[in-house]
């Protein structure tokens, strides 16, 4: 194994780790600040892909393609906020997981209705393509760089958001008590459209941003949501950054471990049975992470509950 | 409580009455939706022991569903081609006799649910939703990552599996086979509530700092009626991959986890013939929907969110009148 090649994967790895980030922020977030579970936030995902797709389809700009994504999973997430989730909020876990799923068939066999089975694609824009090189030599997609150095500054602008500005003082409030910031005169219901609607932007960007590497398709969110859960698991529920640090471990796990460990078996094992035995591993790897950080921690790494 | 027992009774009736129209008239569709009805029903009794009984919302039921299914693939599959599965340290055939099958179908499963349940019920809701649905997701990207049985693409058994005394070839052997099954599955569920285990159980759902006052541990109970359900859901997987004739990482995937958790749902979480009302309307509605339109699942997507938003209960709460609380 190459430094190279170790230096690549634990970019793929990191680059993995933020687009999780944006998904796993929205979905932690609403848990936070509503108590809700919500299965459908794979499908905001996949939303912001489809509508990133079609304004790339018809204006050929990759940023309003990506403006698209944030705009149509945005308006997305508040209509189904304001028609099925508010309803939702008072009720108990396993209500929330049958309606999102609900929700889920809807949204995937309307998707399919719509654009039909066969995957879209998002080009690279051309001021992207293409690797650069960076210190030592590493040879690494523009595209890709640019998408992790996007997710860093969208992370960064969330974190200023919820500590601070007034949203993100009355998100803050909302997790703690929020009979007594109702009572101080929060419009809590229009509070908790605005949280369901800024979790379903970061969800549909991270759509397109890895809808442009990857193919665009009808249940491409639902990998994603369950990856996100592992990270909210594994960084505690309602805290944003136990969802940074769980995105960033799994996202790393998961690509360093497909790369690592079925060359670790070649060195004991002949070459097919290494790269068999070590595939079926890798893809358990991170769920072995998650079970052994709820051993040692319950409540996930910064989990309060 | 009256009333439900006439429902009960009444759906009974309906669930002889159909297949033996179907019989009569020789429509052996029909006797492989019943058969399908009956099988996916006893995935939902497994799964309405943890659920309605003890609370407990896994979202990981797959995983036993996908257990029960390999173990009969692993064993037929080398069966049918004399293969030994394992020779060393003992030599280990396969065998196409569905009593050993399920007994094996069984015992994975259980297994797999008390090393799930180890580590899942030491978290509750929200997590334990979670984890459970990891659990079953690491289990599926196994079975796609594994290849020796088919990986992605699953596995054909040649010929279904036979049982001892009947040709499970002909279809309503087959049905009759999976009714009774179904059958003591619920005779058994309704013992095991009425049961010293079942109170206790109900008990710790309602209020578990009650029972631990008390001295019984919630966790213990939970946990082994966690193992019962996935026994008994595990149980159906194998039946379900006889009826098909086929395996494949689909049965592990959490659509099939939210499936069994919606014929809970449908019927009534917690009553005894909800799974089966529940899974009786699931492929009614597959079978009339599907034939109206290719994409039946948003309407069966409107029915579920109806259902949870409105007709808490299900439909045998809505018919019977009384809520029974769960979660």
């Amino acid at each position: 194994m190459t430094f190279l090649l170790f230096a690549e994967q634990l970019l793929n790895g990191l680059q993995f780790g933020i687009m999780l980030f944006l998904t796993a922020a929205g979905l932690t977030l609403v848990f936070g600040v509503m108590g809700l579970i919500n299965l459908a936030h794979g499908s905001l995902y996949m939303i912001g892909a489809f509508a990133a797709a079609t304004v790339a389809g018809l204006t050929g700009s990759f940023l309003l393609a990506l403006a698209a994504s944030l705009v149509a999973a945005a308006a997305a997430g508040a209509l189904i906020e304001l028609t099925v989730i508010r309803r939702l909020y008072k009720r108990d876990h396993l209500d929330q997981v049958l309606a999102t799923f609900a929700l889920i068939l809807i949204l995937s066999e309307g998707t399919r209705w719509v654009f039909g089975s066969f995957p879209l694609y998002l080009d690279v824009p051309r001021y992207l393509a293409g690797p650069v090189t960076l210190p030592g030599g590493i040879q690494y997609p523009l595209y890709r760089l640019t998408i992790i150095a996007a997710g860093l500054i969208v992370a960064a602008g969330l974190f200023a958001l919820i500590a601070r500005t007034r949203i993100g003082i009355q998100i803050r409030a909302g997790e703690a008590d929020r009979e007594m910031i109702a009572a101080l005169g929060v419009d809590i219901s229009k509070l908790y459209t605005l949280v369901f609607a800024l979790g379903a932007a970061l969800a549909g960007l991270a759509g397109a941003m890895v809808g442009t590497i990857q193919s665009v398709q009808v249940g491409m969110g639902e990998p994603v949501l369950i990856l996100a859960f592992v990270v909210i698991v594994i960084g505690g529920i309602g805290s944003i950054k136990g969802a940074l640090v769980g995105s960033l471990l799994v996202g790393v796990t998961d690509t360093m471990g497909g790369v690592l460990l079925p060359r670790l078996f070649a060195l004991f094992l002949d070459p097919s049975a290494a790269t068999t035995v070590g595939a079926s591993l890798a893809s358990m790897l991170i769920y072995i992470l998650m079970a052994a950080v709820l051993i040692l921690r319950p409540s996930g790494l910064y989990g309060s509950a | 409580m009256a009333r439900e027992t006439y429902i009960n009774a009444a759906l009974t009736l309906l669930l002889i009455l159909v297949p033996l129209w179907a019989w009569c008239s020789g429509q052996t569709y029909i006797m492989t939706l019943c058969t399908k009805v009956a099988i996916l029903a006893l995935a939902g009794v497994g799964l309405n022991i943890a659920l309605g009984l003890g609370g407990l919302v896994s979202f990981g039921h797959a995983a036993f569903f996908g257990i029960g299914g390999y173990a009969m693939g692993i064993l037929a599959s080398h069966a049918q081609v004399m293969d030994p599965i394992a020779e060393w340290p003992v030599l280990i055939h396969g065998t196409k006799s569905m009593p050993v099958i399920w007994l094996v179908a069984m015992l994975a499963s259980a297994l797999a649910a008390l090393l799930i349940g180890l580590l899942s019920l030491r978290t509750s809701g929200v997590y334990f939703i979670m984890i459970t649905l990891a659990f079953g997701q690491m289990l599926y990207y196994f079975t796609i990552g594994w290849p020796a049985y088919g990986g992605e693409d699953g596995l054909s058994i040649w010929v279904r599996n036979g049982f001892p005394g009947i040709n499970t070839l002909v279809p309503v052997q087959f049905l009759i086979l999976a009714y009774v099954i179904l059958g003591l599955a619920l005779l058994f569920s309704a013992a095991l509530a009425r049961s010293r285990f079942g109170l206790a159980l109900t008990a710790s759902r309602q209020n578990a700092d009650r029972v631990e006052t008390v001295g019984i541990t919630p966790f213990k109970l939970r946990l082994v009626a966690f193992v019962i359900s996935g026994a008994i859901t595990g149980l159906a997987g194998a039946l379900f991959a006889d009826l098909n004739r086929f395996i494949s990482p689909t049965m592990f995937s959490w659509h099939t986890s939210g499936e069994i958790m919606v014929f809970v749902i449908l019927g009534g979480v917690g009553r005894l013939y909800g799974p089966v009302v529940g899974a009786a309307l699931f492929i009614m509605l597959e079978h009339l929907l599907g034939g109206v339109s290719d994409y039946w699942q948003i309407f069966l997507g409107l029915l579920l969110l109806g259902v949870v938003l409105f007709a808490r209960g299900g439909l045998i709460g809505t018919l019977a009148g009384r809520e029974v609380a769960h979660g």
